[in-house]
């Protein structure tokens, strides 16, 4: 197992860094002058030449990409080219508030989504069957911010139970958990919509295998036939799918936060878009990528510990 | 070709499985009328959808205004009817965009095998690393937000997911004696891609085309309603609904039914993807 985890965290070291040179890619090989895009159109030659020399553009693009790469190891982000303030500790501000929602709508996801789920495989072409298909099937239509919207105009229009902007103090667990409560819900239920289609059609699947009609032809309880045989085997897929679902919700966590105007990642890069500030844009596009890279890590090392034939091969 | 040896055409129990899905059958109907709305806009729309009419703002449904008006006093429901059209065209051109580069990507990858393989492949599980919203909206940012541009962005975002596809596919295919038997004779290998591989694997592409054509409209109005999206004054379901959270407390019908138009679209096309593929798949098609 030891082995098996050195091995897959070296294997992320590669991938990280084509990921991040993605980000270069995208910010500085694509048409377009930071430098231009901080000044504004309107502004003299002279101006975004100097910003260019400072900014380190004039370089040429081999350079500017080993000056990159390095600022990131040393965890040097730069500062805003608006603000001034330091990149990094932006960031390190607003991170825990993004990482609280999407592991919260993670979990929501996992808790509301697998007992529907196996309900729906169980009663199969059943009234519950087919209401749990439409729900999913909503679920996995609706665009986040939409169903933000409707959780905000019911939950805190029309039955003012949360608070509609911000988040909590840290230091308050209560009313962060509040704050927290309907964006990660809006999350939550994306990935319900997902979770219960995985589980249902999962579980379909193992119910055919050859063990699980032994384990009834050994006489055992249908409970026990489901939740020590087939349950545990449907277990696997649904955790690896529901993972690579994760990444999909770090995305929508973007269009949650900017409906709730919640402190996080996705608002600090919207901002930056909007105020053409690069240096920021370009750092939370890195963090992003470094945040899929260790989910994607995470999600191996509990699928190995779930299905021990993993890390043999 | 068509024709099995028993029983009915493959064409004719692929339609029967389709009209006995009424999942699907539903979701198809949904997407014809909406695509006809959009045609039809300039004869359907009560207003004139750039119309601002300020003594009557944000005022709620009632006979002159269906759907209310919103903060310029514009007509909610002309602007929804015109609405549709930008959806539609970007969920439209940039599936295509995305199954174009992504087909000839994945059947390049898949037919060379070797180094050219691994290079594209690699290439293509990078960009499947980032959240497609993220991947957009990073791109958007930089490229700057219009038709063409979201076109382009949104189709880029598909090209991963078509050219995972071809390629899966084409690794069976490629395989097969009348592959194999094009080689001998000395068919040129781009020959053998059009004629030979492409007609097996595009039914495939095109289930896939269809399911993600929701994806796509829905990545589209995410872009519009972060301001990414086509620029306003132009009417879209994005850029409306995110108007409308402005004035949500007092004029919330302009977010509801901007984003209900999206959530009926999106909905209508995974209906109809989904009742597809399992039309296509003769296990889920009940032989």
């Amino acid at each position: 197992m030891f082995s098996y985890v050195i091995r897959r965290i070296l294997q992320s070291i590669p991938i990280l860094f084509v990921v991040i040179t993605l980000v270069f890619v995208i910010v500085r090989v694509l048409p377009g002058d930071p430098a231009v895009a901080a000044l504004g159109d309107y502004a003299s030659k002279d101006a975004v030449e100097a910003l260019r020399e400072k900014m380190g553009l004039n370089a040429p693009l081999w350079l500017q990409y080993l000056r990159f790469l390095g600022d990131i190891c040393l965890g040097d982000l730069g500062a805003s080219a608006i603000t001034g303030y330091p990149v990094a500790a932006q960031v390190l501000k607003v991170l825990p508030h993004t990482l609280e929602l999407t592991f919260f709508g993670i979990f929501l996801g996992y808790f509301f989504g697998i007992p529907p789920g196996i309900l729906a495989a169980v009663k199969r072409n059943t009234f519950i069957d087919y209401f749990t298909r439409i729900f999913s099937l909503l679920g996995l239509s609706i665009p986040a911010f939409y169903l933000g919207i409707l959780l905000i105009l019911l939950l805190s229009v029309q039955f003012p139970l949360f608070p509609v902007v911000g988040a909590g103090d840290f230091s308050n667990p209560a009313d962060n958990f509040r704050h927290l409560f309907l964006p990660g819900l809006t999350l939550g239920l994306l990935m319900t919509a997902y979770i219960t289609r995985m589980t249902r059609s999962s579980i379909l699947n193992t119910i055919r295998e050859d063990y699980v009609r032994t384990a009834y032809a050994k006489g055992l309880l249908d409970r026990v036939v489901l939740f020590k045989h087939v349950l545990r085997n449907a277990l696997i897929p649904i955790v690896a799918l529901g993972g690579l679902y994760a990444v999909v919700l770090i995305g929508s966590s973007v269009m949650v936060e900017i409906v709730f105007s919640r402190p996080g990642l996705g608002k600090l890069m919207v901002g930056a878009i909007k105020q053409r500030d690069y240096v920021t844009f370009q750092s939370v596009m890195v963090i992003y990528a470094i945040m899929v890279v260790l989910l994607n890590l995470l999600i191996d090392l509990i699928y190995s510990l779930i299905d021990p034939r993993i890390k043999y091969q | 070709m068509k024709q099995e040896v028993l029983g009915q055409p493959v064409s004719r129990k692929m339609l029967a499985a389709f009209l006995k899905n009424r999942t699907a059958l539903i979701g198809g109907i949904v997407a014809v009328l909406i695509v006809l709305v959009s045609i039809l806009a300039p004869l359907l729309a009560p207003y004139d959808p750039l119309a601002q009419d300020l003594p009557c703002r944000l005022s709620a449904s009632d006979l002159n205004h269906r759907l209310g008006t919103d903060d310029f006093g514009r007509d909610v429901l002309s602007r929804i009817i015109w609405g549709s059209r930008v959806s539609l065209i970007i969920g439209a051109c940039s599936v295509a965009f995305g199954m174009l580069t992504g087909t000839i990507l994945g059947m390049v990858a898949g037919y060379y095998r070797g180094k050219v393989e691994t290079t594209i492949m690699r290439f293509i599980d990078v960009l499947m690393c980032f959240p497609d919203l993220i991947l957009a909206v990073a791109v958007t940012a930089v490229l700057g937000a219009n038709l063409v541009n979201l076109i382009f962005t949104i189709g880029l975002v598909m090209t991963p997911r078509f050219a995972r596809l071809a390629h899966g596919a084409l690794l069976t295919i490629r395989e097969t004696e009348y592959v194999t038997a094009a080689q001998a004779i000395g068919v040129r290998i781009p020959r053998i891609l059009r004629k030979h591989i492409f007609p097996n694997i595009s039914g495939e592409l095109l289930v896939a085309g269809t399911l993600w054509v929701g994806e796509a409209i829905r990545l589209e109005a995410n872009l519009a309603f972060i301001g990414l999206g086509v620029q306003p004054p132009t009417p879209t379901w994005g850029n409306m609904t995110r108007e409308g959270v402005d004035v949500l407390i007092n004029a919330p019908w302009i977010s509801i039914y901007a984003g209900l138009s999206i959530l009926i679209t999106v909905l209508a096309f995974n209906m109809l993807g989904d009742g597809v593929r399992d039309m296509i798949d003769p296990r889920l098609r009940g032989e």
